[in-house]
């Protein structure tokens, strides 16, 4: 757990470079959807498991993190038992779930929970501007990628000052109530806050001009797509379709 | 020009054309300066701040910089890598997640690859004593640190000369004590913006004031 916090390079996927590490999750992904059976699923989701231990992520973020796409699941696992035709494994008043429709749910839930752990093992652990950087690098345009890495950036100081104005109204015995006059001042907090938001992009963009920024942003380190990350890359792929060749057939 | 590093030539600025900030503000800085600016509030000194390095386009007057006049945007790129601004707010300047990739930000602008960007940013935070800054997130720091910080971040790019907009503003007295004593040891020609009089007296070789848009020989 501590080999990652502290920067040290860990044995597991952190150890690779990040441009690999989005295209292994990518390779992943796109395997982990297209599996079909239950046990090829279950593989998938120990490979997915086995990379965030390795990664050593707080157990909990990670937990935390997987709890939260649950509720997003739920409606599609309580209905697919019931809308795919099949076998009825039990009858239910007039719904009778079907045995097709059980495994279809079970696969789905443990293909996005592998997923899941794997975006957190492979990127979860790069910080927003080295995961811009590769996305940049990638292939992704540059304003994207400055994007994600200023919006992560920024958010907490957008917080910040939505806090303070907020602060600042309670401060004068404002409390929401369901009238026209609480509609109105969130209004004008809302707005305060894209004018505020705005005007302080722009003395960012100033002072970042100041100091050189012609619109492109350097990398904060050398990337290096070692032997190693194309081996990885390759020998990753290469069990991927295993796995989806053996799910098929 | 014996000496003239950055000379603002009967500036005029306005951002609503009703009401002009700059009325023909002029200003010389040579080598060795600390030249102090006051004001009052409103008065126009981060504007003429920003005019000098470009970030602002004057409606008339000129901006010569290092013996040329510059006007474009493009012209202000190399001015910029010479002439060092210190934002009045810290949180405009610093944007990156650590203090030290802040640093880095500017040397990796000016063409040094990310190890010898990572290598001035170490010296130079240690050169202000705050090597303890840098891993540090720029959002957790306090409001004395957060100055040197972004002190930290113009000084790496080893400008000739330091354009400082209210550098002690919301710093308590060891903070300030501290930046003065720094500022002192340094070799770079200053234009600072400051209210702060023990500050301006302490530091400055001359006090200009910024009176209706004009600058003028502080009379005080």
């Amino acid at each position: 757990m501590s080999a990652a916090a502290s920067g040290i390079r860990a044995p597991g996927p952190s150890a690779l470079d990040p441009r690999a590490r989005v295209l292994l999750l990518l390779a992943f992904a796109i395997a982990a959807v297209a599996l079909r059976r239950v046990e090829s699923a279950l593989v998938a989701l120990a490979v997915a498991g086995a990379g965030a231990a390795l990664a050593g992520l707080p157990a909990r973020r990670v937990a935390r993190r997987l709890a939260a796409a649950q509720l997003g699941m739920l409606p599609f696992l309580l209905t697919l038992p019931f809308t795919v035709a099949g076998t009825p494994v039990a009858a239910l008043g007039p719904l009778a779930p079907s045995a097709e429709g059980l495994v279809r749910a079970a696969t789905l839930w443990l293909r996005v929970n592998a997923i899941l752990l794997a975006a957190q093992a492979l990127v979860g652990t790069l910080d927003a501007g080295r995961l811009a950087a590769a996305l940049h690098r990638l292939g992704a345009p540059a304003a994207l990628a400055q994007l994600l890495a200023f919006t992560v950036r920024y958010l907490g100081l957008l917080e910040q000052e939505y806090l303070r104005l907020r602060t600042a109204m309670r401060a004068r015995a404002f409390r929401a109530r369901s009238d026209r006059h609480t509609w109105r001042s969130l209004g004008q907090l809302a707005g305060m806050l894209i004018v505020r938001s705005a005007a302080r992009a722009e003395r960012v963009m100033e002072a970042m001009r100041c100091r050189g920024f012609t619109g492109r942003l350097p990398a904060p380190e050398e990337l290096a797509f070692r032997a190693r990350d194309a081996a990885w890359l390759s020998l990753a792929c290469a069990c991927l379709l295993a796995l989806v060749a053996v799910d098929r057939w | 020009m014996s000496g003239g590093l950055l000379e603002l030539r009967d500036v005029h600025f306005a951002y609503e054309a009703s009401r002009p900030v700059l009325r023909g503000a002029s200003l010389e800085l040579r080598a060795g300066e600390r030249v102090a600016l006051c004001g009052g509030n409103g008065a126009g000194k981060t504007t003429l701040l920003h005019v000098a390095v470009g970030l602002l386009v004057p409606s008339a007057g000129e901006v010569i910089a290092f013996g040329e006049p510059r006007r474009r945007e493009r012209e202000f790129w190399s001015v910029r890598a010479r002439v060092g601004l210190l934002f009045q707010d810290p949180d405009d300047q610093l944007f990156c997640p650590s203090v030290a990739e802040d640093v880095a930000f500017g040397p990796l602008n000016l063409g040094r690859s990310p190890a010898q960007a990572r290598a001035i940013a170490a010296e130079t935070l240690a050169k202000l004593g705050i090597a303890e800054l840098a891993e540090r997130s720029s959002e957790k720091l306090s409001g004395g640190e957060k100055r040197l910080a972004t002190l930290a971040t113009v000084l790496a790019m080893e400008p000739e000369v330091l354009l400082l907009d209210e550098p002690t503003l919301g710093l308590d007295d060891a903070a300030q004590e501290r930046l003065a004593g720094l500022l002192e040891g340094l070799p770079q020609a200053m234009c600072l913006v400051s209210h702060d009089r023990p500050f301006r007296a302490r530091l400055a070789t001359r006090t200009l004031a910024l009176v209706q848009g004009r600058v003028e020989v502080d009379a005080r």
